[in-house]
């Protein structure tokens, strides 16, 4: 992270060093359930709040459904959030006095799972690539220029790569094409959406390595959705963990992985395989499926699953405590809330 | 074939020398180009490779899944005695589910949508079995108990989409185990699922095949996965296994400059802040694999000698195979 201070300061950089590039307060989303009896209603996202500060890889981790892509749609406003509110370098999102959708997405850019419906079939990848810059305001012959350059960047020769359409390329090379049409319009926040999770273990070494690299050259700040928790710990700063549409553990990437707080983290992390045969996993570490996010459960959502369950889980949600600062590590979990009511609470013992 | 087959051999499953090419006006694809392998009765095997590397062609080959009209498969495959390549239509009908049975990654495609799950699992049971329907719908509900799928009499009138990923997997599982197989076929099983899910169903697999005694044949593209279920790792490449041996051996001490990178390149724990020793290029296109061998080109240590000619098996240790020139064969440190 020091990084950023050997670097000259970026002309866009308007909060200074200290602003989070993004923050994320209580963020809502719920779809109402089609053709379901009236007023079902899914709430992928349900009271989502984090900081993204500049220069860092925030990894978010959890189980399909459990809101993590929906999540990485409301930052950019490509599904409108219910509720909730978002700042981005100190400017309100699509507020009168803050910063427009447009503008937000000339600064975060964002890099799908699925590397080839998310390039145009019918356009060889050096368009694609070439694509947001015109449409950002560059000549056709700069923004062609900017694309040959980025390929370059991303390790593919353009005279070789660059005329080709997608279906020609290896799904390492179409995601190294994503990664370049991304970089592009020169954004200052990525959000890498399950972007290694496609593709087979050797490419996704040299990918990683990739972003790793692009990184530092770009002084960018990445959001790095990832259902691999070793991934996850391989390329993060901090890790927030979700479970059914809200945040249960938040915190810097060792603390997450050598003293997490909340159950579900504990559950997530002993379900790793050892990657020793000697050492196999004989029990499992919570049973059962998540339940759905129609109707979740009462209070802690998690509850249904958790071994420490008590009466005061099913009455009350529990709270996740001071997420804005970078240094915290906290958990919303009745046992880690001082007098909550629950045996393990502290000062209850 | 000729007869003189031992009736009760001491492997379960003899693969020799199979080859499987699809071929269409356009191209040849060689999906699996020589593979030799067997399984002893109750041994689990795992395939281990990434995508292309003919992982689960070889285990369509084994119960004849493969389109029949574009596929060329030759060489041998043994199970239980059978020459599976021989067998007309209605001894493959029997073979399929009965003694042999396959579980695949995506339960909701390899499960009908419009039949309760009992109904098919009552299904299989009475084509290979005969039994009432009540009795087969006893042994279904028997059987989900044995998959620990709650309430399973209940669950036994859900349609797939009723049920949640593992649920559904567990189901599948069942319907895969209903007539007592001798050997089962595992098709990425658990990649579909969540990671809390992913390890139930894997304990499961693995407390079910001792219990049952069951060969098995798991095919993954994942070393964590095959670290928790396999007894021996065959890892393949271009169409051919290029390293087997026993679990523990193969990932403490892989011999193939494929197998070492493809350790090296799995995140699990590396530092930080140092890049991950990732394996330059990508693999073959299976249209046209060079002469020599597959890895060649993205090997570290590949010379000349490399690309004239197929690498023999080599035997380094007991019990532990390597395609590779660089390995020495039957030196004992």
């Amino acid at each position: 992270m020091d990084t950023m201070t050997q670097t000259p300061p970026d002309p866009r950089d308007r909060g200074g060093r200290a602003q989070p590039l993004l923050i994320a307060r209580d963020l809502r989303k719920y779809f109402r359930v089609k053709g379901a009896r009236t007023g079902a209603v899914v709430r992928a996202v349900d009271g989502v709040s984090f900081t993204l500060f500049k220069g860092e890889t925030l990894g978010i981790v959890g189980e399909s459904g459990c809101g993590k892509s929906t999540l990485a749609r409301l930052l950019l406003h490509l599904l409108v959030p219910d509720d909730g509110a978002l700042v981005f370098d100190g400017d309100a999102v699509a507020e009168v006095h803050g910063i427009s959708v447009n503008a937000l997405r000339r600064q975060v850019q964002m890099v799908f799972q699925d590397s080839y419906s998310s390039l145009n079939p019918r356009m060889p990848v050096r368009d694609s690539v070439a694509f947001g810059p015109y449409v950002h305001g560059r000549s056709r012959s700069e923004a062609r220029d900017v694309a040959r350059d980025m390929l370059v960047k991303v390790g593919l020769n353009p005279d070789l790569f660059g005329p080709r359409y997608p279906h020609e390329l290896s799904g390492g090379q179409k995601q190294r094409v994503n990664i370049a049409r991304a970089l592009a319009i020169e954004p200052r926040m990525v959000i890498l959406d399950e972007a290694v999770s496609a593709l087979d273990k050797s490419v996704e070494a040299q990918v990683l390595n990739l972003l790793r690299a692009l990184k530092a050259n770009f002084n960018l700040t990445y959001l790095f959705i990832s259902h691999d928790l070793n991934v996850v710990q391989y390329i993060s700063d901090r890790v927030l963990v979700m479970y059914l549409g809200s945040v249960v553990e938040l915190g810097p990437v060792d603390a997450i992985f050598t003293r997490p707080l909340h159950p579900y983290t504990t559950a997530l992390l002993g379900s790793r395989p050892s990657m020793n045969p000697a050492q196999r996993i004989e029990e499992p570490p919570i049973t059962g499926d998540p339940p759905s996010p129609i109707d979740p459960p009462s209070g802690c959502r998690f509850r249904t699953r958790c071994p420490y369950a008590e009466p005061v889980c099913a009455a009350q949600a529990p709270v996740l405590g001071d997420w804005l600062d970078r240094h915290s590590h906290v958990a919303a979990c009745h046992m880690h809330e001082p007098a909550s009511g629950h045996s393990k609470a502290p000062g209850n013992a | 074939m000729d007869g003189n087959f031992p009736p009760a051999p001491a492997n379960l499953v003899e693969v020799e020398d199979l080859t499987v090419r699809f071929v269409t006006r356009e191209a040849t694809v060689h999906a699996v180009n020589g593979v030799t392998f067997n399984v002893r009765p109750g041994e689990v095997l795992c395939i281990l490779g990434e995508s292309g590397s003919g992982k689960s062609v070889t285990l369509r080959a084994l119960m004849q899944l493969l389109p029949p009209r574009r596929t060329r498969i030759t060489g041998r495959i043994h199970i239980d005695g059978q020459d599976v390549l021989t067998l007309d239509r209605s001894a493959l009908r029997s073979l399929r589910g009965g003694l042999v049975s396959m579980i695949f990654q995506e339960p909701m495609t390899a499960l009908d949508p419009v039949y309760t799950i009992g109904a098919q699992i009552t299904e299989t049971i009475r084509r290979h079995k005969p039994l009432s329907s009540t009795a087969a719908r006893n042994r279904a509900v028997e059987l989900l108990e044995l998959v620990k799928i709650p309430s399973a009499a209940q669950r036994l009138d859900n349609y797939p989409h009723e049920l949640s990923g593992g649920l559904r997997q567990r189901a599948m599982i069942a319907m895969a185990l209903s007539c007592g197989p001798r050997l089962l076929l595992a098709d990425e099983p658990t990649t579909a699922l969540d990671a809390t899910v992913q390890i139930q169903v894997l304990i499961l697999l693995r407390r079910l095949q001792r219990e049952l005694g069951m060969g098995t044949i798991f095919v993954t593209h994942d070393l964590g996965v095959a670290s928790e279920i396999a007894d021996r790792i065959a890892v393949m490449y271009a169409g051919r296994i290029v390293e087997e041996g026993p679990v523990a051996q193969v990932l403490a001490n892989p011999l193939h400059p494929y197998t070492q990178g493809l350790l090296a390149s799995t995140v699990h724990g590396q530092a930080r802040d140092r890049d991950i020793d990732a394996i330059p290029g990508s693999p073959p296109d299976l249209r046209r694999l060079p002469v020599g061998c597959a890895f060649a080109p993205r090997c570290p240590r590949a010379g000349m000698d490399c690309r004239t000619g197929q690498p023999a098996e080599r035997h380094p240790e007991p019990g532990r195979m390597a395609r590779c020139l660089r390995v020495a064969e039957s030196v004992f440190v």
